[in-house]
């Protein structure tokens, strides 16, 4: 573990401040996923600054069915808020399928979505990696792939996004609320992870020295029917195979609203719009389900790879999108 | 011989002695050894699987504060013998396996150490590497003997014959993936030679064994074993992988000469436990079964194919089991190995029996559903009356009382043997069945000491406790051998300044370390009758074995597992063993072995799995993120229990050993269960759910 200086500053812009000013400058939050980088050698900051403290910590209501989100808000205070779980239940689900009871309690609202890739090669500094060096070259092609992506990856990283939080506030047209060197600015939360593309390097929109705030939820009622699948190796404390955000809205057996995100497949969480585009105005049955599924896998691409590699994550994501969309849509499909 | 009274103390649920400093935190590990001026130690490790350190550049890691040393094989001293060569360490240029240590590093702080090993610059004149096992590798090649000294082949009557003949047959290949041991305490050492750099070699170590370990480091070092001492009172777990010392222990004494006067500590990273402490071979095997019509055995025959490293042969046992499981006039037994690029395979939990007793207790279920006979009746109509190849008797076998009773406990009358017509909401459901079975394994050599200390009587003997209960159950032998209340008895191991003990490995420690104490009490109680002065001493040394006959413990699992209709997520909801064990000492921590046992054999059965990267040749799920051992949530409902056994030949206790048995068969029954389930034959291990999702794509499968 290479030394650092670590700064404990008086506000969020005293932080963004000494971060945007030193290249080698990195925030800490829960520091679930910073610490174990800083101890394999991953990231090697020259001063990590200290933001948990000073990060909003509530849960406020913005009116019409909107919440504010603290960044400093914990995965566990956030999974266990009554009008997360009345409102937006994909949400409080997908926070609970993540980690561990000690790591939800450490782990923040802001920090997560900015957790980096559990790649195996990516957390192995003895291995190339165009994310962790660019120009390496990519290990995990050819190599393990069984947690690596199906959409959207480059031929330069196959990584996908660890988190389940960020999944369900892809679904939730979440907005991110950022503090920079220049000011406050609202990014998207589908907008805010990238595709790897020829820079892997970067996982995020987020500039040097930008701090995320808070995160809002809009007001969103067909919400309230939805719901967080995981799919994984076993039955906790493990990442996504593939996992389905799903929030729907049925009208006389007829599907008139999907939201629709996944995990597990991409560099990024999958907004899956062409499957939600497939289900409006369809009938709530097997049938449009598959068929939503089959139009946002049309270009899906398998990893070959050790151990049969990932071809199986596309028939498994079909599936199971079936079975989520198959239960939230319940009764109302009979 | 036997105990010279009617048990008292064995067979008590007695506490362990030992929670509540563990509960409170107060035990003291190798690693916590408090000790002054302690120095730290980091590993440089090889990025190259095969090849030749060219290039040595220490000189950012020497400059940096705080960097004590760094050694390199340039600047190590010469071990006085090399002939171990997994603990020849940094003694030539060579590089073995990716991983291996080419140097270290000793500061004054651990993060120090592991900072300068990362500046540390390594050259290689990298060579083609070789980490792939396979079973049509034209170099396989037969051992002289598997471990630990058993025939590699072994052939009875023709099998080939018998299985052309035979009304029913199997002829499978099965494959259990490489494991690691993955116990919770690292291997950790903390080493200090005194008068300083040289002179007595005192070891903290986690090992499973003192006596073993201070042999081993006796012989690298060129010392008289009396100027080695090793102490470790706990383990934080070891299943075999601190049954050897692994390199950590020569490193860290290596170093400490290197800074006289200073105690060394070392802990290996997960990471570096990986290629560093040993593992299990991933293993090919072969199964035929040959059968009549009514279920009658006519051949069977297991073809083995696993790896070892070309530095040092370790030929893991894995046919051993199916040589006397089950009567039939024609068997064949063989074991082949590929020497590769690799760490050295070890010990873990049941080597031989775990791996051995996968593929064919699955053929078993296979031959079964093929003569339409249930599994349980397949194995009963095959009890052999002797043990098969020796002809001996066995001391007592009560594998059909086990199946009878698990089968009886399970509710497993009622089963519908056809695969794939059980729905319960989402998920498939079946039930499966497989045997276990471990040897009563003695050690020749262990040694106890008795005597009278006040009103206590204390048992001294350098034995291990990895958690499984030695610090109690001594206690209760040594009370019913000496016909005192166990409340009296004083117990103390774990150090080499006791007398000589076997190592913790073949469950094999009660029954010699036990026996050792009985031989003692026996002593004790001829020289000083009912009335033992202060201080009244006597020592006993474990007897051989009776050689008449055949000894193993045998067990039967029971599963009932679960498959997802849409995803083939696999969960096992119910697990159930039966075991005959003979006399069991302490019921509350026998059953924490066996449950201990069947948890490790539902992690096999499901979720291990060593990533083995042949490019690389490195396992690259390193961390228990990403090399899954079962957590809380996998294990539900989980039961063990046993008969009672009477054996008087096996030992003065009547014990068989219970510390690895708990594994053998559990990946089996639950491969058998999920077949039943949902109709896949899952026969390459582990069973994700990539491996029955074809089958639940078909429109017939899981109604």
């Amino acid at each position: 573990m290479k030394p650092f200086d670590y700064r404990s500053p008086a506000d969020a812009a005293d932080a963004v401040r000494s971060v945007a000013g030193n290249p080698g400058a990195v925030f800490l939050a829960g520091g679930t996923n910073l610490v174990d980088h800083l101890k394999l050698g991953v990231v090697e900051p020259d001063l990590v600054v200290g933001v948990a403290a000073l990060l909003p910590g509530e849960v406020e209501e913005l009116g019409g069915g909107a919440l504010r989100i603290g960044a400093g808000v914990s995965n566990s205070e956030l999974a266990a808020h009554p009008r997360v779980r009345e409102w937006f239940p994909v949400l409080s689900q997908a926070l609970l399928s993540g980690a561990s009871g000690q790591l939800r309690n450490m782990a923040t609202v802001g920090g997560n979505p900015l957790q980096r890739t559990r790649c195996v090669y990516f957390q192995d500094v003895t291995t190339p990696c165009n994310k962790r060096r660019p120009g390496s070259g990519c290990s995990a092609v050819g190599g393990w792939t069984r947690h690596h992506a199906i959409l959207g990856a480059s031929e330069h990283c196959i990584a996908v996004h660890p988190s389940d939080m960020a999944v369900a506030m892809a679904a939730l047209e979440a907005q991110v609320r950022v503090l920079g060197p220049d000011g406050e600015r609202v990014v998207p939360f589908v907008d805010l992870h990238r595709l790897p593309g020829d820079a892997p390097e970067r996982d995020t929109v987020l500039g040097h020295g930008e701090l995320v705030t808070a995160i809002d939820l809009p007001a969103l009622p067909l919400a309230r029917r939805s719901a967080y699948r995981k799919v994984r190796d076993r039955a906790s404390y493990a990442f996504a195979l593939v996992s389905v955000a799903a929030a729907v809205e049925v009208e006389d057996g007829v599907i008139t609203d999907a939201r629709v995100a996944f995990g597990g497949v991409a560099h990024a969480p999958w907004r899956a719009y062409r499957a939600e585009e497939a289900l409006r105005g369809a009938p709530a049955s097997e049938a449009s389900y598959r068929a939503a599924a089959d139009a946002e896998l049309a270009d899906a691409r398998p990893a070959a790879g050790l151990d049969g590699g990932n071809a199986f994550k596309i028939p498994l994501l079909r599936r199971t999108l079936a079975a989520v969309l198959r239960g939230l849509a319940g009764e109302d499909a009979r | 011989m036997t105990l010279p009274r009617e048990p008292e103390a064995v067979g008590l649920d007695l506490p362990r002695r030992d929670g509540p400093v563990k509960v409170l935190g107060t035990a003291t590990y190798a690693y916590e050894t408090a000790l002054a001026g302690a120095a730290y130690l980091h590993p440089v490790q090889a990025t190259v699987a095969r090849g030749r350190v060219t290039e040595l550049d220490t000189g950012a890691a020497e400059a940096l504060e705080g960097v004590v040393a760094v050694l390199t094989h340039a600047t190590a001293e010469r071990l006085a013998s090399t002939g171990n060569r997994e603990l020849a360490v940094l003694q030539d240029d060579r590089v073995a396996f990716r991983g291996q240590v080419v140097a270290v590093v000793v500061a004054d702080a651990p993060e120090v150490a592991r900072h300068a090993a990362a500046l540390v610059r390594v050259g290689y004149a990298q060579e083609e590497h070789d980490v792939e096992l396979r079973a049509d590798r034209e170099d396989l090649y037969a051992p002289e003997k598997v471990n630990p000294d058993f025939p590699t082949d072994t052939a009875e009557g023709d099998v080939d014959a018998a299985m052309a003949a035979a009304a029913v047959s199997v002829e499978e290949t099965y494959r259990t993936a490489m494991y690691h041991n993955n116990p919770m305490e690292p291997h950790a050492t903390v080493a200090l030679w005194e008068p300083a750099g040289d002179g007595f070699l005192t070891l903290w170590d986690s090992t499973q064994g003192v006596h073993s370990t201070r042999s081993a480091l006796a012989a690298v070092f060129g010392l008289e074993e009396a100027r080695v001492r090793v102490v470790c009172p706990y383990v934080g777990g070891g299943f075999g992988s601190k049954g050897q010392p692994h390199v950590n222990v020569v490193l860290a004494a290596l170093a400490a000469r290197a800074v006289p006067g200073r105690p060394v500590r070392l802990a290996l990273t997960r990471q570096q436990m990986f290629c560093l402490a040993g593992y299990r071979t991933p293993t090919i095997q072969r199964c035929s079964l040959g059968a009549d019509r009514d279920g009658t055995l006519t051949a069977v025959a297991i073809d083995v194919v696993e790896l070892t490293s070309r530095i040092q042969e370790f030929a893991e046992q894995t046919g051993v089991p199916t040589r006397m499981m089950y009567a039939s006039p024609n068997r064949r037994t063989t074991h082949r190995l590929a020497a590769l690029d690799v760490p050295v395979p070890s010990w873990m939990r049941a080597p031989g029996e775990c791996p051995g007793m996968f593929g064919p207790e699955v053929a078993m279920d296979e031959l079964a559903e093929r003569l339409g006979l249930d599994p349980v009746e397949l194995r009963i109509r095959n009890e052999p009356d002797v043990e098969p190849g020796s002809g001996k008797p066995f001391s007592s076998r009560n594998l059909v009382g086990c199946l009878r009773e698990g089968a009886a406990r399970f509710g497993w009358a009622q089963r519908d043997p056809r695969p794939g017509v059980r729905r319960r909401g989402d998920w498939l459901v079946g039930t499966g069945v497989a045997a276990s079975t471990y040897p009563v394994s003695r050690m020749s050599k262990s040694t106890a000491t008795i005597r009278r200390e006040g009103e206590r009587y204390v048992a001294e003997i350098g034995a291990a406790d990895l958690g499984t209960g030695t610090w109690t159950t001594l206690a209760q032998i040594t009370a019913d051998a000496l016909g005192v209340p166990v409340a009296r008895v004083a117990v103390r191991i774990g150090d080499t300044d006791y007398p000589v003990a076997s190592v913790a490995g073949g469950s094999s420690g009660m029954t010699t370390w036990g026996s050792a104490v009985v031989e003692a009490a026996r002593a004790f109680r001829a020289r000083y009758g009912d009335e033992p002065p202060e201080g009244a001493e006597a020592s006993g040394d474990v007897g051989p074995a009776d050689e008449r006959f055949a000894m193993h413990a045998f067990g039967a699992q029971f599963a009932e597992a679960h498959v997802h209709a849409d995803t083939g997520e696999v969960r096992v909801r119910r697990l159930l063993g039966v075991f005959a064990a003979g006399r069991i000492i302490n019921p509350r921590t026998a059953r924490s072995q066996f449950v201990g046992g069947m948890t490790m054999g539902l992690s096999m059965a499901l979720h291990e799995s060593s990533v083995l990267d042949p490019r690389t040749g490195h396992v690259v799920n390193h961390d228990l993120a990403d090399y899954h051992v079962t957590a809380n949530a996998d294990v539900e409902g989980i039961e063990a229990h046993w008969l009672p056994e009477h054996d008087p030949y096996v030992n003065a206790m009547g014990s068989k050993g219970i510390g690895e048995i708990g594994i053998v068969g559990t990946a089996a029954a639950v491969s058998n269960a999920v077949w039943h389930a949902c109709g896949v034959r899952v026969r390459d291990l582990p069973i994700t759910l990539d491996k029955v999702l074809p089958a639940l794509e078909r429109p017939s499968a899981g109604g």
